[in-house]
């Protein structure tokens, strides 16, 4: 089944309740950051990624998105969901590498995955092989130096097979991106290192749909602006969802929210 | 080492497929490969980090790939994508590193090495070649071609004697029978020593071995040299890396967890910059204690 054929059954909104009972059931954080990410995540896998095609994602600190969108195209099974975060897991607080081939790199210090995609890219190239390079990263990300050392490099090199996505949910670790490193605006940075970089609604498959549409001789950069904690209200904006981890209370409430 | 180093790489080019990666150095050097590469030769610029994550993106498509920069641009820029990316994933990836030790002499401790392979060492998956002469290059490089994992690469200046004839190359040989004990020697270092060392008379100077691939194995020790050391009951280690995790504590170690200890142990190596003075090389080397001279008085 190619990945323009193949139903999309896991809503977004069932996904981020899978999302939730995970991590609820783990006792851990990082919630925020996953459901900014998780709408684009889910669109890729369900709808957009096929077997040639390759997924980085660089903001490992997203491994269970990753692991959801794995999860809704039977990639991944209930079992091993859950096991994450426990001891003796394959499902580690961020990917770990050699056990499933849709899971390429260990991620999760930040600032690797650009190069590493941009080197898979050129690879492809250089081997004649098809296929799109997808890579993930958060906006705080780019104030690693190494982003943009990639970004010169793929503009360099031409890559025309890799599509760089930013998850701008403009919250980072201990402030917003503003804050902490005036990051905005994000798209001229990107567009002035020669990539062709669009702005979308992070929460919309049609707008992602049509920004992957787009035809360029250059890297694409596609900014998601997205809501940290995206779906449940109270964790909405909020930077202390990038740690917390979701109480007996707030779990039921978040999943009266979503309908589960 | 480096022509060597460009004539073995355009040779295994014309046998097989694999990707180059400079950080905009070679000059004057690397320009046979250049050309007989093509697209496949890649100047990634000033960015190192940069660099080494692409190689390791290549890698893990199934292409080989070689980085080459000044050696501390190679291994300590770019170390935790060398960590990760690289070694983690346990990728087909080898660093090349030119000037290893003082190498780059009076352009300053920036360029130096003294503290690489004892890093690159204590890496997952990761092997490390420290050739003594130009003539290693071909059958190293070979060697780190043809074994699918991550490998780091040390290159010098050679400094072999004139006309000596050198034994096939493995990753331990004897350059030199004597009687004082067994001297082992990582690196070009050993130029020097081989040429001061025959003046001697046999009964005057130490066996004198070359070792070239880290990290060691009991495996890979000849069986010569564990008796060598058992019959003379002394070992001297010669380096121009620092003590830590440098060739003479892997050895020592290695030795003492296998009941093989010699009563007398030695270990000339770096130390740094005593004097905050700069020169070439050999001033380095001879501030250190690590010049043939010092090293060859103390075997006696």
């Amino acid at each position: 089944m190619t990945a323009a054929t193949r139903p999309n059954a896991v809503t977004p909104a069932r996904a981020r309740a899978r999302l939730l009972q995970m991590h609820y059931e783990a006792k851990v954080g990082h919630i925020g950051g996953n459901l900014s990410a998780l709408d684009a995540m889910l669109h890729l896998h369900t709808q957009v990624i096929g077997d040639d095609d390759v997924f980085v994602l660089s903001k490992g600190h997203s491994a269970g998105a990753l692991y959801i969108a794995l999860w809704a195209i039977g990639e991944i099974a209930d079992e091993e969901l859950a096991s994450f975060h426990k001891d003796n897991t394959r499902l580690g607080g961020h990917p770990v590498a050699h056990w499933h081939k849709r899971i390429v790199f260990a991620t999760g210090s930040l600032g690797h995955g650009l190069g590493l995609a941009a080197g898979v890219a050129l690879g492809k190239r250089l081997r004649g092989e098809n296929g799109t390079v997808y890579c993930l990263l958060s906006d705080g990300e780019c104030e690693e130096g190494s982003i943009w050392e990639a970004a010169m490099f793929a503009r360099h090199q031409k890559l025309a097979n890799l599509v760089v996505l930013v998850d701008a949910n403009g919250l980072q670790g201990f402030g917003s991106t503003a804050e902490v490193a005036s990051l905005e605006p994000l798209a001229p940075k990107f567009a002035g290192f020669g990539l062709d970089t669009v702005e979308i609604d992070g929460h919309s498959p049609g707008a992602l749909d049509a920004a992957l549409d787009g035809r360029s001789d250059a890297p694409r950069v596609i900014l998601l602006r997205t809501i940290k904690g995206k779906g449940v209200s109270f964790m909405e904006g909020r930077m202390e969802w990038h740690y917390l981890a979701l109480n007996d209370d707030q779990y039921r409430a978040a999943l009266t929210e979503l309908g589960a | 080492m480096r022509n060597a180093f460009c004539a073995a790489l355009v040779t295994l080019a014309a046998e097989r497929q694999f990707a180059f990666l400079t950080g905009d150095l070679g000059f004057m050097a690397l320009e046979p490969l250049q050309a007989a590469m093509g697209e496949r030769f890649i100047n990634a610029g000033v960015a190192e980090q940069n660099m080494v994550s692409v190689a390791a993106g290549m890698a893990s498509g199934g292409l080989q790939s070689w980085a080459y920069s000044i050696a501390p641009f190679v291994y300590a820029r770019p170390f935790e994508q060398i960590r990760n990316d690289v070694c983690l994933h346990d990728l087909d990836v080898k660093l090349v590193a030119n000037g290893g030790g003082y190498g780059y002499g009076v352009m300053g401790a920036t360029h130096h090495a003294i503290e690489d392979y004892g890093v690159m060492s204590a890496l997952q998956n990761m092997r490390v070649h420290v050739p003594a002469f130009a003539d290693d290059i071909a059958p190293i490089a070979a060697r780190m071609a043809a074994d699918p994992h991550p490998a780091y690469l040390r290159l010098g200046r050679c400094e072999k004697p004139k006309d000596h004839r050198l034994p096939d190359y493995a990753p331990w040989r004897r350059l030199l029978t004597g009687a004082t004990g067994v001297l082992v020697v990582v690196g070009p270092g050993a130029g020097g020593v081989l040429a001061l060392a025959s003046t001697l008379p046999e009964a005057h100077r130490p066996d004198v071995w070359v070792a070239t691939e880290l990290p060691f194995t009991v495996e890979a020790m000849p069986l010569l040299l564990i008796e060598r050391i058992r019959t003379t009951g002394a070992l001297f280690v010669l380096e121009e890396h620092v003590a830590q995790g440098g060739a003479g504590q892997m050895l020592a170690h290695l030795l003492l967890v296998n009941g093989m200890a010699p009563r007398r142990f030695e270990h000339f190596h770096a130390h740094g910059y005593r004097s905050g003075r700069y020169g070439s090389q050999m001033f380095h080397r001879t501030e250190n204690g690590i010049d043939p001279a010092t090293v060859l008085a103390a075997t006696v």
